[in-house]
Parts: C-alpha cells; structure tokens; sequence
C-alpha cells in the first residue's frame, strides 16, 4: 500500500507528512512530526492521553486516521505556550502541583482549555464531567480540578 | 488497507459494492478504530464518509421534522437546541456515549450500524420512530431503524448498502421522549439496560406511545405490550406497574460482568417506569 499525503495545519504552522492510512493522527504527530507531548496511554479512546482539537473539537488523537487530517486544523499541548510564556493553565497545574507522573497531564491541559474556550465559568460538577474522559491513574483529580477551577477565576477577572 | 474518501454516496456504494474483501464505512471512527487496532477487524477498504456534502448538517424538514447527516457528532446535536427541545431524549441518548472526546467525533449512524444491543441512542431512535436514508447498488430506500441491527456486531444492509441520512420525524403538538440506562457508575460505561420512551398526550391521557429497550435481548427492542400499558391511562400507578412488567416480560438478556439476568429484567421494568414519567412531563410541558 502506498502512503498517503497529507497537508494539515498543526499549532498554526502548515505541515506535510506521508502517511500509511493506518495509522492514526497520534502515530503521525509522535513519529512524523515529533510532537510527542500526545502520549499513547489506552489507545482505545478510553484515557484521554492522547486528547488534542481538531477544528477546535476536542478528540483523542488515537481514535483518528492521520489521513483523517488532511485540511484540519490541529492544535497540542506542543502550541499552548507562547515562547517562554506558559498558558495559564500550565503555569497553575505548576503551582497546585497537579501532576505526578506526568503522562496525563499534556491530554488534561488540552481539554481544560477546550472546556474554558467553551465555558469560562464551569461549575466543579462541569469541569469533573467534561475531564471524565482523561483519567489519571496516579488520582491526583483534586489538585487537577482546583488548578482548573482557579484558572478559569483567574482567566475571567483578567478579561 | 485501501482509504477512499469519496465525494457522494453512490460512489461510496459502488466502491463497496466492488471490492471483495471487508469493507468498513467511516465515520466517527469511536468503534471502528478500536477495532482495527485491536485486530478484531481489519478492513481491505475503508471508505470515509466524511467529504460527502452535507454529512454534517442538521436539517429542519418541510414537514417539521429532521434530518441529520451520518458524520453530525454527538457533541453538535447537544450544542443544537432546537433539536434537542424537540427530541430530548434522543439527544440526551447520544450524549451519555462516551467521553467529551468520544463526544467529539461519536456519530448516532456509527453507534446504530456497530450492531451492540446496548448501544444508547438506538432505544431513543427506535422509540421516536427514526429511519435510516441507505444508498445501496439498485437505489435508495428507506428503513425503520428498528430493522437495522439483527444482532450483535450484525446488521440488515447488504454488501454495497452505506447509510446516507437520519431522518427523525416531526415531533407534533404534546409528545415528549426521553431515554435512561443504568451503569453502575455515573459516566463512561456501557449499558447494562437502557429504556427509551416516546409519547403523545391528550389532556393527561397517553394517546400514543413507544417503548424501546436495549442490552436485554441480542437486538435492541420496540416492545408493544409495553406501549399497550399506557395508552388511554393516565401513567397512573397501575399503568406504570403494567409497564414494568410487560418490559421484565420482553428481556431476554445474558449473565455477564455488567449484570445477571434476573437484574436486567427487574432493572427495565424500572428503567421504564421513570422514563415513562419524564417522557409524560415533558408531553405536557412540565419539564424540559
């Protein structure tokens, strides 16, 4: 089988890569274009590690084709900050201390701000339904939800 | 494996229609991706739905109902609305699949051709009386969703048959629906039952009803002894007791992991009663 082409747009930069149409949009962002802050936790959609935006939808990048991507927009974890500037939810997960081992952190920073681009005001119920789907296996939830819940306070006084 | 992304659907059936090995249609992918990576399926051809024009539009009809395209996700029909006033149930369905990610690419065409007798929006679609658009080699035709699945993992479309649109009938004056399950946590988990339910009222009298139960049989089911319990009742205490039993009555389900069978039975009887309720309410405009 010959390898597909696929032009796409991952954190604003146009990227290009062939691909075999097996593979999926987290093998091609790790082994094509090495971003590998998407980890490959499950890779049944089950964890959330691998979460990014495609067209600003939140999805698991291993339950996408790469071809699948060909005229998307992607973003990662890889795009969150801006140069040295980490995006506030880096910068608070830093200060809660609300990662352990790290592997779901990059699929939990990414779907916290889809979820504050989406409602900038969760309740705690919300933002705990809406991160259901990234499961951290050191269960550092709590911490995850405080830094989550004193972005989006922080993030709304500065606006 | 050959990737197709044709631009219509005759194309995507004639392609199907041509190969000899398996076929897979796409989608959301939630199901067929899973598959594919764990070697359960691996499609020769896998043709991707999703450039085809109109695959994500949600459509009011002419006559009041919907039509939805088989790539419109979960997450869009629950940012919808006006879909969603009409068809709760139905929505709120799909919205139980999954995670927010699944949510994000999950579509109800993928979970109805997947064949799982606990899939969560099929009780709601069979309940609200949906049918399938299918394009296949001689045409299209339209099918009951209820025909659809002939058993787990299995459906009724034949080699060349892809699903082309949703079509969800109007709601009318005084109906309401509404679709629950029971799991044993409060998110991410597969039905263990699930119950959907369609009615129409006149004053308090149920003048028409549906009633649809999934993973209690190897199909999900449109029960009419359940439907019978209800219509020309007032969902008094009676009724709903009726309804229970005639929904215990329907389960032919497995002893598995998620629940034995004497749970099933005796959790759809619940699961009907309270579904039975919130459809009432909403049919009288009690509660949205």
């Amino acid at each position: 089988m010959s390898k597909l082409h696929v032009s796409t747009t991952v954190n604003g930069d146009s990227v290009e890569f062939l691909c075999d149409p097996r593979e999926t949009l987290l093998d091609c962002l790790r082994d094509k274009l090495n971003l590998t802050g998407a980890k490959e936790g499950c890779g049944t959609g089950d964890c959330g590690a691998c979460s990014v935006t495609v067209d600003g939808r939140l999805v698991c990048s291993c339950l996408m084709l790469g071809v699948e991507a060909d005229g998307k927009d992607i973003a990662t974890v890889e795009g969150m900050a801006e140069g040295e500037e980490l995006h506030p939810l880096q910068q608070k997960f830093i200060e809660y201390a609300a990662l352990q081992c790290g592997i779901c952190t990059p699929g939990v920073l990414v779907a916290a701000k889809a979820l504050l681009e989406k409602n900038p005001d969760p309740t705690e119920e919300e933002a705990r339904y809406w991160l259901a789907g990234n499961l951290c296996r050191c269960t550092g939830y709590d911490k995850i939800i405080r830094a989550v819940m004193d972005t989006a306070a922080d993030m709304r006084e500065a606006s | 494996m050959d990737y197709h992304s044709p631009a219509s659907f005759t194309e995507a059936s004639a392609l199907a229609a041509a190969t000899t090995g398996v076929t897979r249609f796409l989608a959301g992918g939630t199901d067929v991706l899973v598959q594919l990576r764990s070697d359960m399926v691996t499609p020769d051809l896998l043709i991707d739905i999703k450039k085809i024009d109109g695959v994500s539009d949600i459509t009011r009809t002419s006559d009041g109902g919907w039509t939805l395209g088989v790539a419109v996700t979960g997450a869009e029909m629950s940012e919808h609305g006006e879909l969603g006033r009409d068809w709760p149930g139905i929505v709120e369905a799909m919205d139980l699949i999954g995670s927010t990610q699944v949510q994000g690419r999950a579509t109800l065409v993928g979970n109805l051709c997947n064949g799982s007798p606990a899939a969560d929006s099929v009780p709601a679609m069979i309940a609200a009386g949906v049918t399938v658009s299918v394009t296949g080699p001689d045409g299209e035709r339209t099918v009951p969703v209820k025909d659809i699945p002939t058993g787990p993992g299995r459906t009724s479309l034949a080699k060349g048959e892809v699903i082309s649109a949703v079509n969800i009938p109007p709601r009318g004056p005084n109906g309401g629906d509404a679709y629950l399950r029971f799991i044993p946590r409060t998110e991410m988990d597969i039905a263990v039952v699930g119950c959907g339910i369609s009615l129409r009222v006149d004053g308090d009298t149920v003048s028409e009803a549906r009633v649809s139960l999934g993973a209690v049989a190897p199909t999900v089911l449109l029960v009419e002894e359940c439907a019978k319990a209800i219509i020309g009742t007032a969902l008094d205490d009676a009724a709903l007791d009726a309804l229970a039993a005639a929904a215990s009555a329907a389960c032919n389900p497995i002893d598995d992991k998620r629940g034995t069978i004497a749970f099933r039975t005796e959790v759809a009887g619940v699961l009907a009663k309270r579904a039975a309720k919130i459809a009432y309410a909403r049919a009288k405009g009690e509660q949205a």
